[in-house]
C-alpha cells in the first residue's frame, strides 16, 4: 500500500478546507488536501462537466486533482492558485474511510487503490448532507435532493423544458431554482416550510450584510416568476413508476402541482462521521450534531482542528473564515488566527440568524404516516421504528440504518422525527417503570439523545474486502499503536 | 403450577429465555435491564445455533440447546431471519479430513446428524470454495437466527405469559432473594438470577468467579446473494477458539437471510477495549478470501467487536450461588450463548422445580470455579444429583482441550 507523509492533511476541499490548506501552507507547513469527488471546490465550487477540462477520475492512485479551470467557479480558482503556489498537493477521488489512529488515515481511490497518510495535524472540512424528510411517495424515482439534482446538472443532465418542484426550507431553494432556470428547467414552484414572517425578519437583517442583501435582490429579480410558497411542504408524492404529481400543503389549503421531478431539501446536515471516528468530542446543535471546538477551530483531540459546515451549518463566508482559522492555528500562526477569527465570528452571527429563520417546524413531524419507508436501504416503516426507544434498538430490532448508506440518510431524518419537547424541570426519567415495547402495543419515542450519534464505525464508506486487507496489513510505521482516546465506551455494533 | 416470584437480571438473550421459561412454570417474573434488551455481547453475536463438542458438556449443552431452538423454529417470526442453513466445517488438508472423520463418528454416537464430504461433495455443495481442499464435515442440523430480534421474541412470550420488563434499570448488587437497584430501591424475590453476562461477577459476592471479556471482531457486506449456502467454517477453529495466543482469527462465514455475509471472527482475551484493530480485521478477511477468493470484490459495510463472556474453563455457570440458594446464576456462555440460551433455560428450570434435569448440571455448577468452596459447599435447594450421567458412558471427545 501506498504511504505518504505530511505536516497537515486536509480532509474536504470545498471551501473550508481550499482556505485551510492556503493557510497552513502559507504558515509554512507541507499540506496534502483529500476530497473523495475529482473535482476541487465542494458543493457551491464544483465545476460543472463542460467546465472541468480535465477530470482527474483516474487510475493512479497518485491522480494529482484537476484545477479548477478558469471557467470554474472564480473563487475555487483564486483559493486553488494561492495553495498551489505554496506547494499543496491535492488528491482527489480519493476518499477517506478510517482512521485506525488520529495521526494515520486510510483512503481508497475510485480504482480501488488505499493510501496510508500520516501528518502531525489533521484538518477536517468534510462539509455537510442535504437532510431528507420522510412523506408518501418519497422514494419514487423523480423525487431527489436538491443539492442532489445540482450536482446531477451540473454533471451533466438536462433539464430544459422539465417542470420541477422544489421543497424544503432555506435560501438553498431560491439559488437552486435560478440554477435550473439558468438551466432551462420549468420551475413549477417553490414550496418553503419556514413562514413569510420569519423569511422577512431574516430578509431585513441582511443589511447588516450589504453583499449578501445584493445577492438576494438579485435572485428574486431572477425569481420573480416562480410561484413561491410559505408555509408550504410536500405530503404526498404520487405517479405511476414515477413522480407525477405532488400535494402541497400551504397555510390551510391544499395545491397540487403536476412536476417531472421533485427535489426536497429540509436543510443541511453536519458531516460529522469522520469526526467521530476519530473520537472527536460532539455537541448538540439546532443544525443536529456538530463538532465541538474552540476558537481556534481545535476539536477535543489535540492534534484534530475542524473548519465549515461540521461545526454548525453556516455558508460559504464562514466555511472559509472557520478554515483560514484552522490552517493558521494548526501550524501555529495564531496572530494570523486570530485575525481570521473575527471575520469568523461576523459570519456565524450571519448563520445563527439563517438558523432561526429556517428552524424545521414541529408540525413536519408528522410527515410520515405509518405505512413510509423511513430506511431506504432496507425497507423499514415509520411504524415499526418509531415503535423503539433510541436509534439502536431501533437497529437492531428493525435494520434501519443498517444498509450501505449506514444511516446517512435516515439517521438525520430520525434525529428531527423523534426529537421529544423538551421535558419540564423537574420531570425526571422514571428509570424503573418504564415499559417497553414489548410490554405496550406503542409509546412515544425515547428522548432524543437515544435518537442522535450511534457509534461510527469503520469503515466509513463500502470498502472492498480486498482493500481493507491491504490497508490492515500494511505496517504502521514508526508509531506508537494507541488507539484513539475516548473514543468508545461501550460495546456496540 | 408452582407459584413464585422470579427476578431476572438482564436483558440479552441468556435472561430473555430464563424470563420466559420461569414464565411459564408460574413465576411471576420482573426482567431488569441497565439499558435496553439485547445491547450487550448478545448485540454482537453471529447468531449461530450449532452443536461444539469442546468438552462433554459443552456437547450437552450444544446439543439441548439446538433442539429447543429446532422444536419452536417454525413458529419463530420473520424478524428473527431464521435460516436452516447447516454447516460445513471445512477440511483444507488430510489430516483435518481425519479430524473431521474422528468428529463424525462422536456426532453420531450422540445421535447428531453428520455427515463426511469428500472434495467433491464439498464443492457440490458450496462451489465458490477455492480448489484444493479436503473436504469437509456437514452437520445440516445447525442453523442460524439473529440474536436481537429472537431475544425480544423470547420477551414477548415472556410478557404475554405476564413477566414484566424494565430497561434502564441497573442492578447495583444481588443477594439471597433480593436486588438492590442503583436508585437505591430493592426488590425482594423467592428466585434471583443474574444474567448480566460480563458484569455478572461484580454484582455478586462468589469467590473464584471470573468472567473474562474474549474479544471478537465481526464485519458485514453489501447484498451479494449466492456467494455460499452454509455457515463455513474452518476445522482448524476449535484449536484457534481456545488458543492462548494473544490475538487469533478463523475462517467463519455465515450466509444471512438478507443475502448479505458476516465475516467472522477473530478472539482476544485482555482488550477491553471496544476499538476496531485494523491489522487483526485485516488478517480475519485475509484468512476468509483464502478460503472463498470471490469474497475479495465485496464490499465491506460494517465492521464492530464484541465481548464473549469467558469462564476459565469455557462453561458457561448455571445454578444456585453456594450458600444463597435464592440467589442463582446463568452466565459466562463465552462463544455459544445464543446456540445454548434455551438449554441454559431449561437447565435453570428443571433444578428450580426439583424436576430431574435433561442434561447432568454439575459441570456448570458454580462452586467448581471456587476451589475452596468446594469443600464446604452446601447442597443447594432444586439441584439434585442427576441420575442419568451422559458425560461418562459418551466417549471422550476427539477436540477435548
Ligand atoms: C447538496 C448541497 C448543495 C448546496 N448548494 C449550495 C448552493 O447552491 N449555494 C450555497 O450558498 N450553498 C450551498 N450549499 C452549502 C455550501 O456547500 C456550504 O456552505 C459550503 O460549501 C461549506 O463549505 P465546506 O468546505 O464546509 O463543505 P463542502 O463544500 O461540502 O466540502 C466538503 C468536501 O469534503 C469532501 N469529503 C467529505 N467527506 C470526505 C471523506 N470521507 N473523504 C474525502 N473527502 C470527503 C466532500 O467531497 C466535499 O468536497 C450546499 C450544500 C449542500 C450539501
Ligand atoms: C463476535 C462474537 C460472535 C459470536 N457468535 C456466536 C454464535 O455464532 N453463536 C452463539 O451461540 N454465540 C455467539 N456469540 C456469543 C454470544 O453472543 C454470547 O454468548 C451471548 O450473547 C451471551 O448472552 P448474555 O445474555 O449472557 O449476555 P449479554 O447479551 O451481554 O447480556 C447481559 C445483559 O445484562 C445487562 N446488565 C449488565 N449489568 C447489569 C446490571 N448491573 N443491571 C441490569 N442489567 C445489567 C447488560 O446490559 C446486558 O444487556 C458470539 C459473541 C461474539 C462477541
Amino acid at each position: 500500500m501506498r504511504e505518504v507523509r505530511c505536516d497537515v492533511l486536509v480532509v474536504g476541499a470545498g471551501p473550508a478546507g481550499l482556505a485551510a490548506a492556503a493557510a497552513a501552507a502559507e504558515g509554512g507547513q507541507s499540506v496534502i488536501v483529500l476530497d473523495e469527488n475529482p473535482h476541487l471546490g465542494g458543493q457551491i465550487w464544483r465545476p460543472q462537466a463542460a467546465e472541468a477540462n480535465q477530470p482527474s477520475r483516474s487510475v493512479s492512485p497518485r491522480a494529482a486533482a484537476a484545477p479548477p479551470s478558469a471557467h470554474a467557479h472564480r473563487r475555487a480558482h483564486a483559493w486553488h492558485q494561492r495553495a498551489q503556489k505554496r506547494g499543496v498537493i491535492f488528491e482527489t477521488g480519493m476518499t477517506l474511510f478510517d482512521a485506525p489512529r488520529t495521526d494515520h488515515l486510510l483512503a481508497v481511490d475510485a480504482a480501488g487503490q488505499a493510501s496510508a497518510f500520516s501528518a502531525q495535524q489533521v484538518i477536517l472540512a468534510t462539509g455537510a448532507a442535504e437532510r431528507f424528510l420522510p412523506f408518501p411517495g418519497w422514494t419514487l424515482p423523480g423525487v431527489m435532493g436538491v443539492g442532489g439534482l445540482q450536482a446531477m446538472v451540473k454533471g451533466g443532465m438536462a433539464v430544459r423544458g422539465k417542470r420541477i418542484l422544489l421543497a424544503g426550507t432555506g435560501p438553498l431553494l431560491l439559488a437552486v431554482a435560478a440554477f435550473l432556470l439558468d438551466h432551462g428547467a420549468h420551475v413549477v414552484g417553490i414550496a418553503e416550510q419556514a413562514s413569510r414572517a420569519a423569511v422577512r425578519r431574516f430578509g431585513t437583517s441582511l443589511w447588516r450584510h450589504p453583499n449578501k442583501l445584493v445577492q438576494a435582490a438579485r435572485l428574486f429579480t431572477r425569481l420573480r416568476a416562480v410561484p413561491l410558497l410559505h408555509d408550504a411542504w410536500p405530503t404526498q408524492a404520487e405517479g405511476f413508476g414515477r413522480v407525477e404529481q405532488v400535494r402541497v400543503a400551504a397555510g390551510d389549503r391544499c395545491q397540487e402541482f403536476d412536476v417531472d421531478l421533485l427535489a426536497c431539501a429540509f436543510g443541511l446536515v453536519p458531516r460529522t462521521e469522520l469526526a467521530r471516528l476519530m473520537g472527536c468530542a460532539t455537541q448538540s446543535h439546532i443544525d443536529g450534531e456538530i463538532v465541538a471546538v474552540d476558537r481556534w477551530q481545535r476539536t477535543t483531540v489535540a492534534t484534530v482542528w475542524c473548519a465549515g459546515e461540521p461545526t454548525g451549518i453556516g455558508g460559504v463566508d464562514l466555511a472559509v473564515a472557520e478554515g483560514l482559522v484552522a490552517g493558521y492555528a494548526a501550524s501555529g500562526a495564531f496572530k494570523r488566527a486570530g485575525r481570521a477569527a473575527r471575520r469568523r465570528d461576523r459570519a456565524r452571527a450571519f448563520a445563527e440568524r439563517l438558523d432561526r429563520a429556517y428552524a424545521l417546524r414541529p408540525a413536519l413531524r408528522a410527515l410520515p404516516t405509518d405505512a413510509t419507508v423511513v430506511c431506504r436501504c432496507e425497507d423499514v416503516t415509520w411504524q415499526a421504528i418509531r415503535a423503539q426507544p433510541t436509534i439502536r434498538q431501533a437497529k437492531l430490532q428493525t435494520r434501519c440504518g443498517m444498509g450501505p448508506c449506514q444511516g446517512r440518510i435516515c439517521g438525520p431524518a430520525l434525529a428531527f422525527l423523534t426529537r421529544a419537547t423538551p421535558a419540564a424541570p423537574g420531570t425526571a426519567t422514571q428509570t424503573t417503570t418504564r415499559p417497553t415495547a414489548a410490554t405496550t402495543s406503542s409509546h412515544a419515542a425515547g428522548p432524543s439523545t437515544g435518537w442522535t450519534g450511534d457509534r461510527v464505525r469503520p469503515p466509513l464508506v463500502p470498502v472492498a474486502v480486498n482493500v481493507l486487507i491491504g490497508a490492515g496489513q500494511a505496517p504502521l510505521a514508526n508509531h506508537q499503536p494507541s488507539p484513539a482516546p475516548s473514543r468508545h465506551q461501550e460495546i456496540s455494533l | 403450577m408452582k407459584q413464585f416470584d422470579a427476578i431476572v437480571v438482564g436483558g440479552g438473550i441468556v435472561g430473555a429465555a430464563c424470563a420466559e421459561a420461569l414464565a411459564h412454570v408460574g413465576g411471576t417474573v420482573r426482567l431488569l435491564e441497565r439499558g435496553h434488551i439485547a445491547g450487550g455481547a448478545t448485540a454482537a453475536g453471529m447468531g449461530h445455533v450449532l452443536v461444539l463438542d469442546d468438552s462433554d458438556a459443552q456437547l450437552a449443552l450444544t446439543r439441548i440447546g439446538r433442539s429447543l431452538w429446532t422444536e419452536r423454529w417454525s413458529h419463530l417470526p420473520p424478524a428473527v431471519e431464521r435460516d436452516a442453513c447447516g454447516t460445513i466445517w471445512v477440511a483444507a488438508d488430510e489430516a483435518e479430513l481425519e479430524a473431521a472423520s474422528r468428529r463424525a463418528t462422536a456426532y453420531a454416537a450422540h445421535g447428531i446428524e453428520a455427515e463426511l464430504l469428500d472434495a467433491e461433495a464439498l464443492y457440490g455443495h458450496e462451489p465458490r470454495l477455492r480448489r484444493g481442499l479436503a473436504g469437509g464435515l456437514r452437520i445440516p442440523g445447525d442453523r442460524v437466527l439473529y440474536p436481537p430480534t429472537a431475544t425480544r421474541h423470547l420477551l414477548d412470550r415472556a410478557v404475554a405469559a405476564g413477566a414484566v420488563i424494565l430497561e434502564r434499570t441497573p442492578v447495583q448488587r444481588a443477594g439471597n432473594g433480593h436486588v438492590d437497584l442503583a436508585d437505591g430501591n430493592r426488590f425482594e424475590a423467592d428466585l434471583v438470577v443474574i444474567a448480566a453476562g460480563l458484569a455478572t461477577p461484580m454484582l455478586v459476592d462468589v469467590p473464584g468467579l471470573v468472567i473474562r471479556p474474549k474479544k471478537g471482531h465481526l464485519s458485514i457486506t453489501a447484498r451479494c446473494p449466492g456467494l455460499l449456502r452454509h455457515q463455513l467454517i474452518e476445522l482448524g477453529y476449535l484449536t484457534s477458539a481456545h488458543g492462548d495466543e494473544a490475538a487469533s482469527v478463523a475462517f467463519n462465514l455465515q450466509p444471512r437471510a438478507t443475502g448479505q455475509i458476516l465475516i467472522g471472527s477473530s478472539r482476544q482475551l485482555d482488550d477491553n477495549e471496544p476499538h476496531v484493530d485494523q491489522g487483526i480485521v485485516a488478517r480475519m478477511l485475509a484468512r476468509a478470501t483464502e478460503y472463498l477468493p470471490a469474497l475479495g470484490n465485496v464490499p465491506i459495510v460494517r465492521t464492530w467487536t464484541g465481548f464473549r463472556p469467558a469462564t476459565p474453563d469455557h462453561l458457561p455457570v448455571i445454578g444456585p450461588v453456594p450458600g444463597a440458594p435464592r440467589l442463582w446464576l446463568a452466565a459466562g456462555h463465552e462463544g455459544f450463548g445464543i446456540a445454548t440460551a434455551l438449554g441454559t433455560a431449561r437447565l435453570l428450570v428443571d433444578q428450580w422445580l426439583d424436576r430431574q434435569p435433561t442434561i447432568d448440571p454439575r459441570p456448570f455448577r458454580v462452586e467448581r470455579l471456587s476451589a475452596t468452596h468446594r469443600a464446604t459447599a452446601c447442597v443447594p435447594r432444586g439441584a439434585p444429583e442427576c441420575a442419568a450421567v451422559p458425560d461418562q458412558d459418551s466417549p471422550p471427545s476427539p477436540f477435548a482441550a
